[in-house]
């Protein structure tokens, strides 16, 4: 039988599996966390209480049944899953993985469904301990149950920030305030976008900004996070108007919607493109989710269409896989046409929650970019008559994009950056490359313990 | 300011786990993972290597690699994704000369994120 590897076991991978399940198929998946449904859909811990209608509000149904068939298939030895493992690198045709011990899976065909991670751009200040991303937040909410402060600032901007602002104030957290840098008049001309394509989704979304009242501000600018040794102590920002603000706090959770984790896909061999609207690069693939030969790409790590958008990614993923083999597939065109909606909803949200690039153009010298190794703007900018206004030469040198995130975090501002110096586009600067291992890994691992074969 | 950075919203009846941190006798619950039960009783999780500030994670899904503490036997790992167990022993920063590396043998990078 024909060996196809899902990497990924959110919203995407699940959908994929269970397309290719019925086909026939065994396909294995791959997956970093104990339990599968991915990062919106994330599990607690066996022995939490929350119902789902608690932890994914209006989205409850659609968690309960994803998680559902995944359970069953799985149950019923359709699909392999092998969780709390991580793919470090590909290679022949085969899946180099790491979890409690070292395996190589072989593989015919490969589904990459890795999601995304937060999109972040830095703030004076932002590498004091105690500042997050917005998803992280939410993460230690649904999947423990904390807040990761006594008194929260958000800020940045996107679907995520007024979601996990209302979620936190319902649990009972302290939300100081919630910071938006996106205009209001610039939101509203996406927001008219979003109506078209998707009108109830788009209402869901004003109603919980609505239950944020006072503390919500659109069309703000970030000074600078204050801290002590303790951590955070306030948030700086100007309002629309101009004047100057400060929010007392002790924690900062920090996001513009989210960046395509392209890792996975690059190291498969996947081309990119920078890509207009979603202000990022992203993989190039046909609109099934064909990224080469046995190569197939679906979910937020392909188009960043949200949860909803990245089942019907994986679902098309695997009917072009399925096609490729020969064998029997759903038809794609109900699934083409919802994605193409589910697209044009996300160029509208794109245009009403947009990227700061003046905000990172104008970050002073002394702002920290690269929160892994301390690299400032400055010395950034520094790099920069040596290495010229590319971003791999840049990273050689300055070491932005080189800390132990491997640039998940500082890529897209420091292309910002160097654009700006340049007097470029990021689109200019070119993409980092991703090098293996996909995760820091223990040189130990690799040296010490023979693999395993596949898993059977 | 005393006391831990996290604060315990929901899902609190569970059984209690007791751990070590640099040296002091701490409590979580089962299903926390070691980055919650630290941050319950601590500001941060460690120094940064780079700068002054504390280091407490920051993503929370295993992408960022901030979030590093050290067993006692000297293997390391992502606190973030590593679930709290009965009796670890764990510390700020690594024991003798093995900084910033890992031991060639025991760790295990182990997860609970998905990919
Ligand atoms: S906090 Fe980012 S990897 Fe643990």
């Amino acid at each position: 039988m024909t060996r196809v590897l899902i990497i990924g076991a959110g919203p995407a991978g699940i959908r994929a599996a269970e397309t290719l399940a019925a086909a026939g198929l065994n396909p294995v998946v791959v997956d970093e966390a104990a339990r599968a449904g991915g990062q919106i859909y994330r599990r607690p811990p066996e022995g939490f209480t929350r119902t789902p209608e608690k932890l994914y509000g209006s989205e409850a149904a659609k968690a309960r049944a994803l998680h559902a068939t995944f359970d069953r298939l799985v149950a019923e030895g359709k699909v392999t899953h092998l969780p709390q493992r991580s793919v470090m690198a590909l290679h022949g045709g085969t899946a180099h993985v790491l979890g409690e011990t070292r395996q190589e899976i072989p593989y015919d065909r490969l589904i990459v469904a890795t999601g995304a991670t937060d999109r972040l751009a830095p703030v004076p200040g932002w590498q004091a301990g105690g500042v997050y991303s917005l998803g992280a937040a939410q993460i230690a909410l649904k999947a423990q149950g904390v807040a990761l402060g006594r008194r929260i600032v958000l800020a940045g901007s996107g679907p995520l920030l007024t979601l996990l602002a209302t979620q936190l104030v319902a649990s009972g957290a302290e939300v100081a305030a919630v910071l938006d840098t996106a205009p209001m008049r610039q939101q509203v001309r996406g927001g008219l976008r979003m109506a078209l394509a998707r009108p109830w989704v788009t209402l869901r979304g004003l109603r919980l900004r609505a239950a944020l009242g006072r503390r919500y501000h659109a069309g703000v600018t970030l000074t600078g996070i204050e801290s002590d040794a303790t951590g955070p102590t306030a948030m700086a920002w100007r309002d629309a108007k101009g004047r100057d603000r400060r929010t007392d706090c002790d924690t900062v959770g920090l996001g513009w919607h989210l960046r395509s984790d392209g890792t996975i896909a690059d190291l498969a061999g996947a081309a990119f493109d920078w890509d207009t609207d979603f202000a990022q690069w992203l993989p190039r693939a046909d609109p099934l989710g064909r990224a080469g030969e046995g190569l197939y790409l679906a979910g937020d790590g392909l188009r960043i269409l949200g949860a909803d958008g990245a089942e019907l990614a994986g679902r098309a993923a695997a009917t072009a896989c399925l096609q490729d083999l020969g064998l029997p597939h759903p038809d794609p065109a109900r699934t083409l046409r919802r994605l193409g909606r589910m697209h044009r909803f996300a160029q509208g949200m794109m245009q009403a929650f947009p990227w700061p690039a003046q905000m990172v153009r104008d970050l002073p010298d002394t702002a920290t970019v690269c929160r892994c190794e301390g690299i400032s703007a400055g010395d950034l900018r520094g790099t920069l008559p040596l290495s010229g206004p590319e971003a791999n030469r840049a990273k050689s040198l300055g070491r932005v994009g080189m800390g132990r995130c491997q640039g998940r975090y500082c890529q897209l501002a420091g292309a910002e950056i160097i654009a700006a110096a340049a007097g470029s586009a990021p689109r200019d600067v070119g993409r980092l490359r991703a090098q293996p291992p996909a995760r820091p890994a223990p040189i130990g691992a690799w040296l010490n313990t023979p693999a395993e074969g596949e898993a059977e | 300011m005393t006391g831990g950075r996290l604060v315990r919203l929901a899902e609190s009846a569970r059984a209690p786990v007791e751990f070590i941190f640099d040296g002091e006798a701490l409590t979580g619950l089962e299903g926390d993972t070691v980055l919650t039960a630290i941050l319950l009783s601590r500001r941060a999780l460690r120094d940064a290597e780079f700068g002054p500030e504390a280091r407490a994670g920051f993503c929370l899904m295993g992408a960022c690699q901030d979030c590093w503490v050290w067993q006692e036997g000297g293997a390391r790992l992502r606190a973030c994704s590593t679930p709290l167990r009965e009796g670890m022993r764990l510390r700020s920063a690594p024991g003798g000369t093995q900084w910033p590396g890992p031991p060639a043998d025991a760790e295990r990078d182990r997860s609970g994120d998905s990919a």
